[in-house]
Formats: C-alpha cells, sequence, structure tokens
C-alpha cells in the first residue's frame, strides 16, 4: 500500500536525479569552483587564527573541516530556486503539473530534492577525494578534511544531513512557491542567497558572531541548515545539545512544510494560464 | 445522467493596466488599475459518455479556458462544472487520475528523455499497474506506429511526431474522457490526417469521450457530430454541425467554363462571385432557384464547355457564422 502510494513520487525523484547527474561540466566546474573558494576561505580562517587564535569559538582543524564539508555540499544550500519551475511557470507547463493525480506540493518537493543531490553528490565525492585524502598524501595534513569526530557523532550525523537536505528543500519549496506567483526568479534569488549564506552559517559558523545575536541566530531555521549539522559532524555539539540541534532541524522543517503547503494551495487558486 | 455539466460557466481575470509609454509606467507604479476581463460569461452545456464535441470559436473565444476548466486547470468564477459526478477544481487529484489531455502548443513530455522513459515515468505517476501499463503502451505504440521513435529523446521529434508520442501519453492511464485544445495546430497534412483518424478510432472503438478545440474546420467536419460555437464567452450555437452550415448559409456556387467569352447573364437571385475572360463563379440560393433549372437555363442560351456546383468552404460558413454574432477578437 505504501509503495503504490509512494511509487509517482519515487520515480519523480529518480527521473530528476538521474537526468541532473548527467550533468558531467557543470559538476566539473562546481567542484573546480568551490575547491578554490575552499582554499581561500581557510587561508583566511589560518591568518585570523594567526592573529588571536584564543579568541576563537572552535579550533582551526575544527573550521578547516567545516569549511571543506561546507564547500562539498554548497549545492544543498538553498540559495537558488529550482529552475525547473521558473522554466514551467513561463512555458505553462504547470498546467501539466496540475493535471497529474499527486499531491502538488509533494510532487514539486521530491522533483526538487532530486535536483539538489544529484548536484550535491559528483561534487562531494570529488571533494573528499581532493580534500580528504589528496590533502593528507601531499603532506598537507593539517588543512584536510578529517572524518567524523567519533563513532556517534558519525552516527548523529546521518539524520543530521538528512534533515539538512529536508529543511534545505523545504527553503526552496518557498521560494519555488514565490517563483511561480511572481512569473520570475530573479528578485527571489537575489533575496535568498545573502540570506541563506548568513544564516545558515556557511560564510562563518554561527559562533563567530556577536554574542548578541546568538541566541537568535541559533534558534532560527537556517541554522539547521550549516551550523548544526556540521557541528554534529566534528563533535562540537555532543549529547543533549546535538539531539535539540536536530530537534529544531526537524521542527523547522514542518513549519516551513506546513507553511509551503499553504501557500502553494492559495498560489494555485490564484493561477492563472491565459493563451492556447 | 450527462458525463459532463456544465452550468452558468463563467471566468473573470484581472488585468493590469496601465497609460502607455514611460509616465504610465511610472505611474504604475504608484497606482494600478486594473480591468475585468471576461474569459467566460455564461456557458451551459451537458455531453454523454461516448460522445464527440467540437468546440470552435476565434481566438480569445473562451474555448480554452473552458477546458484548462473541465481538466481542473482553473478554478472558475463561477457556475457549476460536474465530470463523472466530480468537480474537477475541487477534487482535482481524483479527477484527473480518470481524464487524459492533449495541448496542441505544450508538451507533457520529458524534453531530455526518450520517449520510452517518459511513457514509464507517466505509468508510475498515474499508478498503472505493470502488466496493464505494457498492454496498454504497446496498444497506442502500434496504433499511432511510434516503435521507430521510442529510443529517441523527445527534443529531436518532428511536431508531428511529437504529438503522436502525445496521445500515446495522454492515454497510457486509459481515461474515459479525452480534453483536447488544438491538437493539430502547426501540423502538416498527413500528420493532421492521422490524427484525426486515431481520435476518430479512440472515439468509436473504445468509446472514449472527446471534447476538443480547433481552428481547423477539417477536424470538425472529419470527426465531430456536435460543434458546440464559443464567441466572447458566449455560447453561440450547439448542435450537429450540417445544421449549423444551413442556419447560416444554405448558398451553393456554380462554376461555369464558356465555349467562348464569358456572357453577362442577368438572372435575378443569382450573383457574381468571380467572373475571368471564358468563365464564371455564380452564388444562389437552391431553396429560390432550383440548381437543374438554372443548368438548364444557362446551357440552353450558352455554348458551355463545363459546369460544376460546389457549397462554400466550412472556413467560409465560420467566418461569416462570427460576423453575424459578432464574435471576432475584440
Amino acid at each position: 500500500m505504501t509503495t503504490r502510494a509512494a511509487r509517482p513520487y519515487l520515480a519523480a525523484f529518480r527521473a530528476r536525479f538521474q537526468l541532473v547527474l548527467q550533468y558531467r561540466a557543470a559538476a566539473l566546474a562546481g567542484f573546480a569552483t568551490q575547491l578554490w573558494w575552499g582554499a581561500i576561505r581557510i587561508l583566511v580562517f589560518a591568518a585570523f587564527y594567526g592573529v588571536n587564535a584564543a579568541a576563537a569559538p572552535i579550533g582551526l582543524t575544527d573550521v578547516v573541516t567545516y569549511v571543506w564539508l561546507g564547500q562539498a555540499l554548497l549545492a544543498l544550500q538553498p540559495w537558488l530556486a529550482d529552475p525547473e519551475v521558473g522554466q514551467a511557470v513561463r512555458s505553462g507547463g504547470v498546467g501539466y503539473d496540475r493535471l497529474r493525480p499527486l499531491d502538488a506540493y509533494g510532487y514539486w518537493y521530491v522533483r526538487t530534492v532530486g535536483w539538489m543531490l544529484a548536484r550535491a553528490l559528483p561534487r562531494a565525492v570529488l571533494m573528499v577525494l581532493a580534500a580528504a585524502i589528496v590533502l593528507p598524501l601531499v603532506g598537507l595534513d593539517d588543512w584536510a578534511w578529517r572524518p567524523p569526530s567519533g563513532v556517534t557523532a558519525a552516527l548523529l550525523f546521518i539524520p543530521a544531513f538528512i534533515l539538512m537536505t529536508m529543511l534545505a528543500a523545504a527553503v526552496l519549496m518557498l521560494a519555488n512557491i514565490i517563483v511561480a506567483a511572481s512569473l520570475n526568479e530573479r528578485g527571489v534569488n537575489a533575496v535568498l542567497a545573502p540570506l541563506v549564506i548568513v544564516f545558515s552559517g556557511s560564510l562563518l559558523p554561527l559562533d563567530f558572531y556577536p554574542d548578541a545575536w546568538r541566541p537568535f541566530l541559533h534558534v532560527q531555521p537556517l541554522a539547521g541548515l550549516v551550523d548544526i549539522p556540521f557541528r554534529i559532524y566534528f563533535a562540537d555539539l555532543t549529547g543533549n545539545a546535538a539531539l535539540r540541534g536536530l530537534a529544531l532541524q526537524a521542527g523547522w522543517t514542518l513549519v516551513l512544510i506546513a507553511l509551503g503547503r499553504f501557500a502553494m494551495e492559495r498560489m494555485m487558486r490564484r493561477l492563472e494560464m491565459q493563451g492556447g | 445522467m450527462p458525463q459532463i455539466l456544465v452550468e452558468a460557466l463563467a471566468k473573470t481575470y484581472r488585468v493590469a493596466e496601465r497609460a502607455p509609454g514611460l509616465t504610465g509606467a511610472m505611474l504604475g507604479l504608484v497606482r494600478r488599475r486594473w480591468r475585468e476581463v471576461h474569459a467566460l460569461a455564461d456557458v451551459s452545456f451537458s455531453l454523454e459518455a461516448g460522445e464527440l464535441l467540437a468546440f470552435i470559436g476565434p481566438n480569445g473565444a473562451g474555448k480554452s479556458t473552458t477546458v484548462k476548466i473541465l481538466s481542473g486547470i482553473l478554478r472558475p468564477s463561477s457556475g457549476r462544472v460536474e465530470v463523472d459526478g466530480l468537480v474537477p477544481y475541487e477534487d482535482r487529484v481524483r479527477h484527473v487520475a480518470r481524464i487524459g489531455v492533449v495541448f496542441g502548443q505544450r508538451s507533457q513530455l520529458w524534453w531530455d528523455l526518450p520517449v520510452i522513459d517518459g511513457f514509464d515515468l507517466l505509468a508510475d505517476i498515474y499508478r498503472v499497474e505493470p502488466e496493464r501499463y505494457r498492454r496498454r503502451r504497446d496498444e497506442l505504440v502500434a496504433m499511432l506506429r511510434l516503435e521507430p521513435l521510442l529510443d529517441q529523446p523527445v527534443r529531436q521529434l518532428s511536431l508531428g511526431q511529437r504529438m503522436r508520442a502525445e496521445f500515446a501519453a495522454a492515454l497510457l492511464h486509459d481515461p474515459a474522457i479525452l480534453f483536447l485544445d488544438e491538437p493539430t495546430i502547426g501540423l502538416d497534412a498527413p500528420s493532421k490526417l492521422a490524427v484525426r483518424d486515431f481520435v476518430r478510432r479512440l472515439n468509436r472503438e473504445q468509446g472514449v469521450t472527446v471534447l476538443l478545440t480547433t481552428h481547423d474546420m477539417h477536424d470538425v467536419e472529419a470527426l465531430a457530430e456536435r460543434v458546440i460555437v464559443i464567441g466572447q464567452g458566449r455560447l453561440l450555437t450547439d448542435g450537429p454541425f450540417e445544421s449549423l452550415r444551413a442556419s447560416v448559409l444554405a448558398e451553393r456556387r456554380l462554376h461555369i467554363d464558356f465555349a467562348g467569352a464569358a456572357p453577362e447573364l442577368g438572372i435575378p437571385g443569382v450573383t457574381v462571385r468571380a467572373r475571368s475572360e471564358r468563365s464564371l463563379e455564380l452564388a444562389f440560393d437552391p431553396t429560390k432557384i432550383p440548381t437543374p433549372k438554372l443548368i438548364a437555363d444557362i446551357t440552353a442560351r450558352h455554348a458551355v464547355d463545363d459546369i460544376h456546383v460546389d457549397e462554400p468552404a466550412i472556413e467560409e460558413v465560420i467566418a461569416r457564422f462570427y460576423d453575424l454574432h459578432d464574435a471576432g477578437e475584440a
């Protein structure tokens, strides 16, 4: 029964995943860019730690891992609305989406997840090769991407990773819906990218921000995209703190999905399609 | 109980209006005026299972809007719609599982995927049982001669090939009702014939109810027993195509090639539509001047090489009908 219910969504996910996975040139270009930026960010951190390491909230080796992990999974960050949605809205393909006997939100959601994962996977594999394997081999051990800090951290990172993906897709769905309602993705992407880069902890781990901001930074939804899962990875968040982090990720994911479903319902009611 | 029931259907769009030019654009930022566009004003009709109905009307008449409401994509401003006992836009998911839709101007197949992969995906999306899917797919592939196209990505197909694939895609889940929105638009003559032939077989042999919109009067003549003419969001007529033709135009045309120069005829009730050196095209009403009598009169007085009678083209019938109802695009 459940397999029957899930069958269309799995198929839609698989189709999108397989299709996007074929774009090798995009994956290589993305990897090269992210490797380059990763190196630069690490140099900046190294300079900062060289001046005043005591002021830093986390150690340098953890920050290096934080950077590589972030570069590897950059394509999982929701800073770009799904281009397929913008295209479907302009071409009228949204009409055909409405003709599928599926939950409209779920149908878009799984496709967006497929798109994100297919973009992230090859880049992440290449980044592991480069930052976690090649760097130690050439003697740059201090600048390498380390494995998770212990078995518990590794095990906790699994749900944290799943939740970060689900949360990212829920954020993207809100962006997708705005794109569909406004018929244009530029405005959304322009606002979304800086918000996500700052508030997820992608630019800087959230503990680097001023003390007064932190209570807010640590409970806002975007913290679950980078800061929480990555700190679980290198065991900066452990025990109850780690569980609280997972709960925060899960809670915000549910809230954003509910919000997205509501917004989508309203958007579809207003949907207008003119012409042939 | 009819399969499709439409009562007093209306759909109004709000369109932002602004004065032309830069000043207009600036003013539009501050204060925006809205104009209401009545795509559908008051449309009612019903359709029994197994019928084949053609919807015709000028551009902007509301044909596509009607199809989009019936298929559950759009929600009407007012009125009642029931298809197989369901209200399409209220019970969308259950409704769309039972219908097939082809929009001539859009594609429902995946541009980058081979045709067969698109079919497989649709079978998953509609949860068609694998055994049933294989049978249905093979049947459609045979009917539409799709075998050589199955491995090609959709983007490589010609429009005619793609439309055949689109038809199969719309029917894999075996819907009882098929909505076609301008299915022959842009197709070449053989492809049009193939589409018509397929739709006819589907309707006659498999009992699928078909509602199609078109601008191609040959589609209507070849397929539909019943025609609805719609203009400016209103239903102008609903009935057999022949009675539409009879009500608007009982006119006959007589084409005559003379042995010598074309004469002045001067017969009351007969108008000369075209004249060349040795031939005439005449128009007359056969209920007033019987065709055999007219021919006899002419051949008795003039030497005639060739003579034949025909009816006005269907396009002309419709154009005249639109004029009559002032229904052309505003």
